[in-house]
């Protein structure tokens, strides 16, 4: 895959990773919030490239945002970094207040304690109970719907008016979420357990800095067939 | 009870790598606060009012405000009060100094604790373990993000020296009681002389518990520990009865993953 979006004058954003993968996804949002272009290196599965294993040494994990020739990792650490670093473009990421950076730092933690041990082992990706891996996804769903009120103080996202960190680091999952629920048959997301974050999921994914990133559903089912021929 | 005039207050346990980070960032930035010694046997209602997700310390309250997880705490608290700073300006430096905090708590700190937790070969890879990792930040301070750097902040204390300093005392305390050797100065000049330096600041003094406390409670723990590993004896109540003192204290050593204990 070659240029998403032309890039500014001087400025050479590149991003290692796959299209699937929602930590991929973050970071390409918070891009394209910032209406920074940039190149997508995309990485062939079962083999980690050269210049994903040369910049980021220590996981040798994906996704690795390279600006300006210098390496980046971290999902949420390259968000933040977006954000700070194109500041005056586009709406803020992470609220301007301490506690609300708090807030949404601590979601965002929590959702990758809970989401990458979980939803993975549905699709045959990761070992595990699956029971475990249901209820675990179910009481992360709610605590965010429960979340959800308190942060978005009456607006759409998380992050209020427009699209925020915990909106970034939870709407990144909705694809695969998606996509989980068709492959065993149950809905996380659903309207009457969850009726704001249904909305709001919606409006998350139809997003403009949303809508041609969120790899589509039937295309990740197909993907994760290649986990179930092993099992 | 009164409240420090700053609004602060710290739910922290004696023993807890985490809660010294926040102990010593609100020092540096010359905060008072009140502290709250938990019993993390018996969690107090607050606690779990205050961190019903995690149900961990540290906890800071600023304002009847909590914030949980000790690496938000200390950006919190840098964030509010923006003397003396602890993250750097620039948003590269940042994003280094943030990956470096979480692979601290997510690789080297469970890395240190199954050293702990585990004996003979087992014991061995796990020490490998810890020298792979050491040798990543080894190799930043000699020839990469920190080369030439007095503290990973620069010429001041800065959040990775917090994060990595509180913690990094248990090292040499588990390599006196499993006669180990974990941070080996040969095979890690920069970390064990920056480790020297850290633990010299006066500040870091008077956060630290110390030493013989830190042996001593390492050592009881350690000793639980083997012998729940051994075929139950007359002696097996004896161990089990102190068992759940066993795990949460052990979950104090902040060498597990995650941010609280």
């Amino acid at each position: 895959m070659i240029l998403e979006r032309m890039a500014a004058a001087g400025e050479v954003v590149k991003l290692v990773g796959s299209w699937g993968s929602p930590f991929v996804v973050r970071v390409g949002i918070a891009l394209h919030l910032k209406g920074v272009g940039y190149e997508l290196l995309q990485e062939e599965f079962g083999k980690k490239s050269e210049i994903l294993l040369k910049s980021n040494p220590v996981y040798k994990k994906m996704p690795v945002l390279i600006h300006n020739g210098k390496p980046i990792c971290e999902s949420m650490i390259i968000v933040e970094y977006v954000d700070e670093v194109w500041a005056s473009a586009g709406p803020s990421i992470l609220p301007a207040d301490p506690y609300e950076r708090a807030i949404a730092r601590f979601w965002a933690a929590y959702i990758d304690d809970k989401l990458p041990s979980a939803v993975p082992i549905l699709i045959g990706a990761l070992e595990g109970s699956k029971e475990q891996a249901i209820e675990q996804i179910f009481t992360t769903v709610q605590l965010l719907e429960d979340a959800f009120t308190k942060c978005c103080k009456g607006k759409s996202f998380f992050g209020g008016e427009t699209i925020g960190y915990i909106d970034i680091a939870f709407g990144s999952w909705l694809g695969g979420l998606k996509a989980v629920e068709k492959m065993v048959g149950i809905k996380f997301i659903d309207g009457e357990k969850l009726p704001l974050l249904v909305g709001w999921a919606e409006r998350f994914c139809s997003n403009d800095a949303v809508v041609n990133i969120m790899p589509q559903v039937d295309m990740l089912i197909e993907f994760s067939k290649v986990f179930q021929k092993k099992n | 009870m009164e409240q420090a005039p700053s609004g602060l207050k710290l739910f922290g346990s004696w023993a807890s790598s985490y809660t010294h980070r926040v102990q010593l960032a609100l020092k540096l930035k010359g905060l008072d606060f009140e502290y709250m010694e938990e019993d993390l046997n018996n969690k107090s209602p607050s606690l779990l009012l205050y961190n019903p997700v995690y149900k961990k310390v540290p906890v800071l309250l600023h304002l009847d405000r909590p914030i949980v997880e000790s690496v938000i705490i200390l950006q919190y608290i840098d964030e509010t009060w923006t003397d003396r700073p602890i993250m750097p300006a620039d948003p590269y430096e940042r994003a280094v100094a943030r990956f470096w905090c979480y692979f601290a708590d997510d690789k080297l700190g469970p890395a240190v604790g199954a050293v702990f937790g585990l004996a003979g070969e087992d014991q061995k890879a796990a020490v490998a373990q810890v020298h792979e990792n050491l040798k990543l930040i080894e190799t930043e301070l000699r020839e990469g993000a920190f080369k030439g750097r007095r503290f990973f902040g620069g010429d001041k204390i800065g959040i990775l020296d917090i994060v990595l300093g509180c913690g990094s005392y248990w090292l040499a305390v588990f390599d006196e009681v499993m006669e180990v050797k974990l941070v080996d100065p040969e095979a890690f000049p920069l970390f064990h002389a920056w480790l020297r330096d850290f633990e010299e600041q006066e500040e870091v003094k008077e956060i630290i518990p110390a030493i013989d406390r830190l042996l001593e409670y390492a050592r009881g723990i350690r000793q639980m520990m083997l012998s729940l590993k051994d075929t139950p004896t007359a002696a097996a109540p004896a161990a089990t009865t102190t068992t759940t003192t066993t795990t949460n204290d052990n979950s104090n050593v902040a060498v597990e993953s995650g941010s609280g204990v």
